[in-house]
């Protein structure tokens, strides 16, 4: 059950981000290119996503569990951190040099194209790197947030 | 200089697909109490970080949100959806560094687009924000300096 709710929510993500058009690098680096060939259709996806999860989380929240596991997880930290920025500055510079984000780039990934087969294993290699960066940070207290 | 293939601005699409995005994020926490957050689930999915507790027990619905996240266009065209429009940059080194980047930031800074971008915003948490405004930001100079800086 947890696997078919998992499976449907990824599968309603990505239909989400063919119809915004988020899977086409070429809009997502448009969107990024305000003195050039700028597209601002990426502020409407992220405004229509956010807006809905918005208003969706305050009536979910509300309940007392989620329908299949025992509690909801939601992140506690909230303050800004160094690792935050810094990791921030470079996923931005990875996300301008090629135009794919993890989502999209999974969801892209059975349009076949060369560039997308070569993105998404560095990504795995990459997202390992800096999970362990950050765990090995934090078991060497040198931080405070997660 | 470098330019951009032209796209055209879709502002009822993207704000549409948008809203899906976020009923699917609004419908994982309803169900499974989780965020939507891709790049924590696609490393809960590859194990990438062992936590200790059992892979196919903690892992096994990541694994199916990121086989939903592909099947997707799939299952679009069973249902009649036309050819997916897309311009993948074809520089494959280019490609291989961007791929490290997005993994390694998103891994150091806890998020990427979909989990602090869309679920972060909608909690109003000010780390998210700090992250959004900061990627975008990082994102902009990156083309910024590609097509207009290099050469130019």
């Amino acid at each position: 059950m947890r696997a078919l709710n998992g499976f449907l929510s990824g599968l309603l993500f990505g239909i989400g981000l063919v119809i915004s058009g988020m899977s086409d690098p070429a809009k997502v680096l448009n969107f990024l290119d305000v003195f050039g060939t700028w597209d601002p259709s990426l502020a409407f996806v992220m405004g229509g996503a956010s807006v809905t999860a918005f208003i969706g989380y305050r009536i979910v929240l509300r309940r007392e569990r989620p329908a299949f596991e025992p509690q909801f997880q939601v992140p506690r930290t909230s303050g800004v951190d160094r690792p935050l920025i810094v990791g921030a500055l470079v996923f931005g510079a990875g996300w301008g040099l090629g135009g794919f984000c993890p989502g999209p780039a999974w969801t892209a990934l059975p349009l076949g194209a060369p560039g997308t087969l070569i993105f998404i294993p560095a990504m795995l290699i990459g997202l390992w790197l800096g999970r362990s960066t950050k765990v090995n940070a934090l078991v060497a207290g040198r931080l405070n947030h997660v | 200089m470098e330019t951009g293939v032209l796209t055209a601005f879709t502002p009822w699409a993207s704000l549409g697909g948008g809203v899906l995005l976020g009923l699917s994020t609004v419908m994982l926490m309803a169900l499974l109490g989780r965020i939507a957050g891709i790049s924590g689930i696609t490393a809960g999915a590859f194990a990438l970080v062992p936590d200790g507790k059992g892979f196919l027990a903690e892992g096994g619905w990541r694994v199916a949100f990121v086989a939903g996240l592909v099947a997707a266009p799939m299952v679009m065209g069973v249902f009649g959806a036309g050819e997916i429009a897309q311009t993948v940059p074809d520089n494959l080194p280019l490609m291989a560094v961007a791929g490290v980047l997005v993994g390694l930031g998103a891994g150091l800074g806890s998020g990427c687009t979909s989990g602090h971008g869309v679920c972060g915003l909608a909690r109003l948490s000010p780390r998210s924000l700090a992250s959004v405004l900061t990627f975008m930001a990082s994102g902009a100079v990156m083309v910024a300096v590609l097509r207009h800086g290099l050469g130019g």
